[in-house]
């Protein structure tokens, strides 16, 4: 990377530490700030990078709100991203990677779910449970780009929900970058813990005003606690000059049930890294993914399932559908480490290409330290199944819609995932809507 | 004319399979191509359907007055024609309801018709499902989808009921159905017989043709019709096996 951007990085990081003093979170950027000056933006050389060349993207000047809190985002603003069902749902909005207090709408009571800017957080009565959590996703992912995002830790959020509180209302993060003077780095920072037999539903969706480019270096921390039940749905339907690097950070610490979703429909350079991590014995999780790319949009999903303890169960599937000269990768990771004894894990990635432009890069990981496990991986990379549209034709159907049907019905599988129903409807109609014959 | 085959000369992969088919339907007939395996049935069929993978390399298919080799096989269906499949496809994810409607939709803006609403889709499906006795909850499953080989071919039959064609092509219909299945198809299918429609059977066995009672019976060798008759034909066929006609055919070769 350039070091003209170092340097630059490194001001603002200077300035950010002097203006909040917090021990914890200033040990925390610290900490941060070394790993990235050391091993700066990760390279294609790096195996976990080696489809998606981010570097590039920082050959240009970003402007990066690190100490304050202002910005252009009004209300109409917020208007405009607004998804379905928000009437319902707790709705925190950042703009350009900062919580907004005044922007957010909290729709539950307090004894349920606590919503807290981070450093607030940090200093009262959640003092010890930031302590032990936050940024523990750094001793999993070690590269530079996750590391600047903690070197800027300041204006997140830290979302609790009680113990054996069953949230009927989701909870909404909507990040909204202001691309309109400049182009735009935001990096959001997040802190969800969610107490022993609650339950919480969480949506995160992006959006970029102006014409300038946007990148959104986002980490969210997800901390599950005994029979917790944690929906995780992140919904990626941006202008193309927004890029992303996005890891979702999901730590099972007791026998808990996660369901997490990652809809890809547009955008410039996406990464998502969306990680479980196993702490605790018979956890439960399924991951899914729906990526349906055109144009130039570049969509890695990386996952990880880390399996520590016994009897763990967790399911994974991706689907693509990449057309023009998009591209699509998947890298899916699975630990089997030598205690986690009768794993059952399971991965698929299944992608369709539709032009001979389109490109994917598909690759699943196993590595299994322990003996009494069942795991599979499956990938295949195809056309349309040919045979289905004759049928389909033959029944007087045009070429196009028939096309357009299957890829629905493809799609189908993995939009019925997303249980919350406005939700649900919301995403379906969208993709139907681009899969349709004009 | 229903429908005029003149000719047909058809190739896959450079390798020619049919050579010289001629046949010509009248509305109302129903025709019983036979043949030993690999003679050119199914090639037949996928041909008249418009399967692209087949190349026709001579003659013409005329239907209902159109040059029907110029229409892909969306246009053919539209223009009346139907294939019930020998391995109707499943598919996953597709509403059978939602796929009849769309078919059924197609056809009638092809014609210059509004679509049908679904009050009036609907009065049609029941119409229907009682006309070819098939299970109702097959249709709000994905098409095909963990369907028992009688209840696909059940599908075929309705299907053809719901886009009422001018000329149905049945590949097969039979093979795989126990006695059962077999009277409940063949029943629909002679519900579905007017004085309008044609209808092409290809079959390997007589039972088929015991329930239909065709008016002709054409036998298909090597790419060619061989020999056409009434439905004797395929008793005699049923009686002494397809050799008797590779007999006759290589003795005709001889004089």
């Amino acid at each position: 990377m350039d070091p003209i951007n170092i340097s630059y990085f490194g001001e603002k990081f200077n300035r950010l530490q002097l203006a909040n003093p917090d021990n914890l979170l200033n040990s925390i950027r610290k900490e941060g700030f070394k790993t990235f000056n050391e091993s700066g933006l990760p390279g294609t050389k790096n195996e976990e990078w080696k489809y998606t060349r981010i570097s590039n993207l920082f050959h240009k000047e970003y402007h990066l709100t690190e100490d304050e809190l202002k910005s252009e985002i009004n209300i109409s603003d917020v208007n405009a991203v607004r998804l379905p069902g928000s009437e319902n749902a707790t709705e925190l909005v950042f703009a350009n990677g900062k919580f907004i207090p005044e922007l957010s709408t909290i729709r539950s009571s307090d004894n349920e779910l606590v919503i807290l800017p981070l450093e607030e957080a940090a200093k009262g009565v959640f003092k010890e449970l930031i302590h032990e959590h936050l940024d523990k996703s750094s001793l999993f992912i070690k590269d530079g780009i996750h590391a600047l995002n903690t070197s800027f830790i300041y204006g997140g959020v830290f979302i609790y929900v009680n113990k054996n509180k069953v949230l009927d209302n989701p909870v909404y993060l909507y990040h909204i970058s202001d691309a309109r003077e400049n182009h735009t780095l935001s990096q959001p920072r997040s802190l969800v813990f969610v107490d022993e037999s609650a339950k919480l539903q969480v949506v995160e969706t992006y959006s970029t005003i102006g014409s300038m480019d946007s990148f959104t270096n986002e980490v969210i921390e997800i901390i599950v606690d005994t029979n917790a039940i944690v929906e995780y749905y992140k919904i990626q339907n941006d202008s193309i000059t927004a890029s992303q690097v996005g890891t979702t950070h999901i730590r099972q610490i007791g026998k808990s049930f996660v369901h997490a979703l990652t809809i890809s429909l547009n955008g410039g350079m996406i990464r998502n890294n969306t990680d479980i991590i196993m702490e605790a014995a018979g956890n439960e999780a399924h991951m899914y993914g729906l990526y349906l790319l055109k144009g130039h949009t570049h969509v890695d999903n990386h996952t990880l399932v880390d399996n520590t303890k016994p009897n763990c169960f967790s399911n994974e599937l991706y689907k693509g559908i990449i057309d023009e000269q998009a591209t699509g990768v998947f890298s899916g990771k699975i630990f089997v480490r030598p205690d986690a004894q009768k794993t059952n894990a399971y991965q698929s990635n299944k992608n369709i290409l539709l032009s001979d432009d389109a490109t994917v890069n598909t690759k699943p990981q196993l590595e299994i330290f322990a003996d009494d496990v069942k795991c599979s991986h499956g990938c295949t990379v195809g056309q349309l199944d040919e045979e289905a549209m004759y049928y389909l034709r033959t029944r007087g159907i045009s070429k196009e819609h028939a096309q357009s049907m299957l890829l629905e019905a493809f799609a189908a599988d993995i939009v019925g995932q997303i249980k919350p129903e406005p939700l649900r409807i919301y995403v379906e109609e969208m993709i139907s809507e681009r899969l349709s014959v004009n | 004319m229903l429908l005029s085959i003149k000719n047909l000369h058809a190739s896959i992969e450079g390798k020619q399979i049919l050579k010289g088919i001629n046949l010509d339907i009248q509305p109302g007939e129903v025709h019983a191509i036979m043949g030993p395996n690999g003679s050119g049935k199914s090639t037949l069929a996928s041909v008249l359907a418009g399967r692209e993978e087949y190349e026709v390399t001579e003659g013409s298919v005329e239907f209902d007055g159109k040059n029907m080799l110029e229409l892909s096989p969306e246009d053919r269906s539209r223009e009346g024609l139907f294939l019930a499949f020998q391995y109707p496809v499943e598919i996953p994810g597709v509403s059978t309801t939602n796929f009849i409607k769309t078919a059924v939709n197609e056809k009638r803006k092809y014609h210059g018709q509004e679509p049908m609403d679904a009050v009036a889709f609907l009065k049609l499906m029941k119409q229907k499902i009682e006309l070819v006795e098939i299970d109702k909850s097959l249709l709000s499953r994905s098409i095909n989808e963990g369907f028992s080989g009688g209840e696909k071919k059940r599908n075929e039959i309705f299907q053809m009921a719901m886009l009422e064609p001018k000329l149905a092509i049945l590949d097969e219909t039979d093979s795989g159905l126990d006695i059962d299945a077999l009277r409940i198809v063949a029943k629909g299918v002679n519900k579905l017989r007017n004085s309008e429609r044609g209808i092409i059977v290809i079959t390997h066995y007589q039972r088929l043709l015991d329930y239909l009672q065709p008016d002709f019976v054409h036998v298909l060798v090597n790419g060619r019709i061989v020999k056409s008759g009434t439905k004797a034909l395929a008793l005699e066929l049923e009686e002494k096996g397809y050799d008797f006609i590779k007999d006759e055919i290589s003795l005709t070769a001889a004089l």
